[in-house]
């Protein structure tokens, strides 16, 4: 598709990329405040990560590289026809999958485990960005909670989960303190990838299109998950019953998030890492 | 004695109001509807002073803006106008004048309330020592057996199981809510207490156990009260000294005893001819 065709370099119009892009400057100056924006018509249903998407046209020019992950996998459908939907509208940009070519990196669900440079741009798609929303219905009152970072009521809902299961129970969306104020939704990652958030060198960014919000995590901030003193947080372990980290079938890694399945010819259980762009760099560097 | 808490002239007005409404309210008019505007003045040029370990009476009939005066000193709600000088630890706060974090930091840290419908003061979607952690939380503690062995222990203060602290609130009997109520209110040992009718609604042995245990705490914390009943019953056992208001007014004021014993406003005296 061409501008000739009458579509826009990057699908929206320019007025709608400016005011994406005048919400994300507010967003990183406001570490963790969630902006409102108006959240365009995208040619894909809300819930498909449109709020990522229209951050990501907004902010690509051309000569630009980039890497759409879902799941940690460059190859599943979602970012199949998001990455081939970009390409289609922002003539002269370079697709990668992996981490080191990409300037901006689109990704649900995971953070990848390479390390992100400061020149490099991480985009989340995000389907609820209120971390308030479980423990608070009126938006109005979780208006005032965020305003006063108020959030003894998520902590009770960690509190709660210690007297009943012994353990905090949230796996993925973990309550996110950015810079001593703001508690942010870091959209489903695992916990494995909060830790990656806390001075991050890339510039994280995320977006919400349904509900219409994007918020950020600037470079360099202090990004906390909540917990209490005498019970830190954690991430997962990876360990079989014997306490021996799992290593991917694979590459054999076994410092990377990795996914359970089931081998559908043998029956067993088998474990891989969820980054695919992480293990095939591992299996080379190994041949 | 030292003053805690110095009220002057709150006055709280639902509606649009009009200069008129004060003149034509109240006890005179007998009515707290203004005729002009239509405005319910529940509350009006209410004055009085608390002291340090004391506990103040306001008894009244429903609607007569007892409770109010006690919600618009909670932040629950704004007042319409007035002043309320709380003093703490050597400061001062000017109660309508701070800004909503503060004020909110002091309901916080420094207030407690207890409300006559526990649905008002519990979260009855989580535990009881949650409830009691909420509260702990709000205050900045952060550290979880600490909070868990200040819930129980305040549970137990309030002889409420400590076995059952994590059981959800509806599993209680109302008078075990309510006592889980004061424990929660009592979490941060508040130097302020606002009790809004706590044992309206419970049988009468209840009752005398609440109150009993009111008093205890009274003397152990030296907390002052204030106590909104329209039960002269629960005044003659809490309060030193009462205020009675009727229409928004306080229309009689003084040491609890001679009001009960020598009442001067014709309300004050039909209502306790009416309870003996």
């Amino acid at each position: 598709m061409s501008p000739a065709a009458g579509y826009n370099f990057g699908f929206l119009d320019e007025y709608a990329k400016k005011e994406i892009r005048r919400a994300t400057l507010k967003a990183v100056a406001i570490p963790g405040y969630q902006v409102p924006y108006s959240s365009r018509e995208m040619p894909m249903g809300r819930g498909f990560g449109t709020g990522g998407l229209q951050l990501t046209l907004a902010l690509i020019g051309a000569g630009e590289t980039l890497k759409v992950i879902d799941q940690g996998s460059d190859d599943s459908v979602n970012a199949v026809n998001l990455r081939s939907f970009i390409e289609m509208t922002c003539p002269g940009i370079d697709t990668t999958t992996s981490v080191d070519e990409a300037d901006l990196i689109q990704s649900r669900h995971r953070i990848p485990e390479k390390p992100l440079r400061e020149d490099q741009l991480l985009v989340l798609q995000v389907p609820y960005p209120d971390p308030l929303v479980i423990v608070e219905p009126s938006e109005d009152k979780r208006k005032v909670q965020h305003g006063e970072a108020d959030y003894s009521r998520l902590l009770v809902k960690l509190y709660e989960d210690l007297v009943h299961f012994g353990e905090i129970t949230i796996s993925h969306r973990y309550p996110t303190r950015i810079n001593d104020h703001y508690v942010i939704d870091p959209s489903p990652i695992p916990r494995w990838d909060v830790p990656k958030i806390h001075q991050s060198k890339a510039l994280i960014l995320l977006g919400a299109g349904r509900e219409k919000k994007i918020y950020a995590v600037p470079p360099y901030c202090k990004a906390e998950p909540l917990a209490f003193d005498d019970v830190p947080f954690r991430v997962e372990d990876f360990c079989d019953e014997q306490g021996v980290r799992r290593a991917c079938t694979r590459c054999g890694c076994t410092t990377s998030f990795l996914d359970e399945f089931v081998d559908s010819t043998c029956g067993e259980k088998i474990y891989q890492c969820s980054d695919s762009d992480w293990c095939d760099e591992v299996m080379g560097e190994q041949s | 004695m030292r003053k805690i808490l110095e009220v002057e002239g709150l006055s709280k007005v639902y509606g649009s109001g009009c200069p008129e409404c004060f003149r034509l309210t109240g006890p005179d008019m007998d009515t707290n509807i203004c005729p002009r505007c239509g405005s319910v003045v529940a509350a009006h040029d209410l004055t009085f002073d608390l002291f340090e370990g004391e506990i103040l009476g306001i008894i009244g009939e429903s609607g007569s803006g007892k409770s109010t005066a006690v919600k618009c000193l909670y932040f629950d709600q704004p007042p319409s106008s007035g002043r309320a000088l709380f003093h703490d630890q050597g400061e001062q706060h000017d109660l309508f004048q701070i800004n909503r974090a503060k004020q909110r930091q002091l309901a916080n840290h420094r207030f407690g309330m207890v409300y006559q419908n526990p649905h008002l003061g519990l979260n009855f979607g989580i535990s009881a020592g949650g409830n009691i952690a909420e509260r702990l939380l709000m205050s900045g503690a952060r550290h979880y057996s600490d909070i868990r062995l200040r819930a129980r222990t305040l549970l137990e203060r309030t002889e409420v199981l400590g076995e059952r602290m994590d059981e959800l609130p509806k599993n209680f009997s109302g008078g075990m809510q309510q006592r889980v109520q004061i424990a929660k209110a009592l979490a941060i040992e508040p130097p302020l207490l606002f009790l809004d009718e706590i044992t309206t609604g419970l049988d009468l042995s209840v009752q005398a156990a609440i109150l009993d245990l009111i008093l205890e705490i009274q003397q152990e914390l030296n907390t002052s009260m204030i106590v909104v009943t329209h039960d002269l019953g629960v005044i003659r056992l809490l309060a030193g000294r009462t205020m009675v208001m009727k229409y928004g007014r306080i229309i009689e004021s003084g040491l609890t005893d001679q009001i009960l014993e020598d009442p001067q406003h014709a309300y004050t005296q039909r209502l306790v001819a009416s309870s003996l």
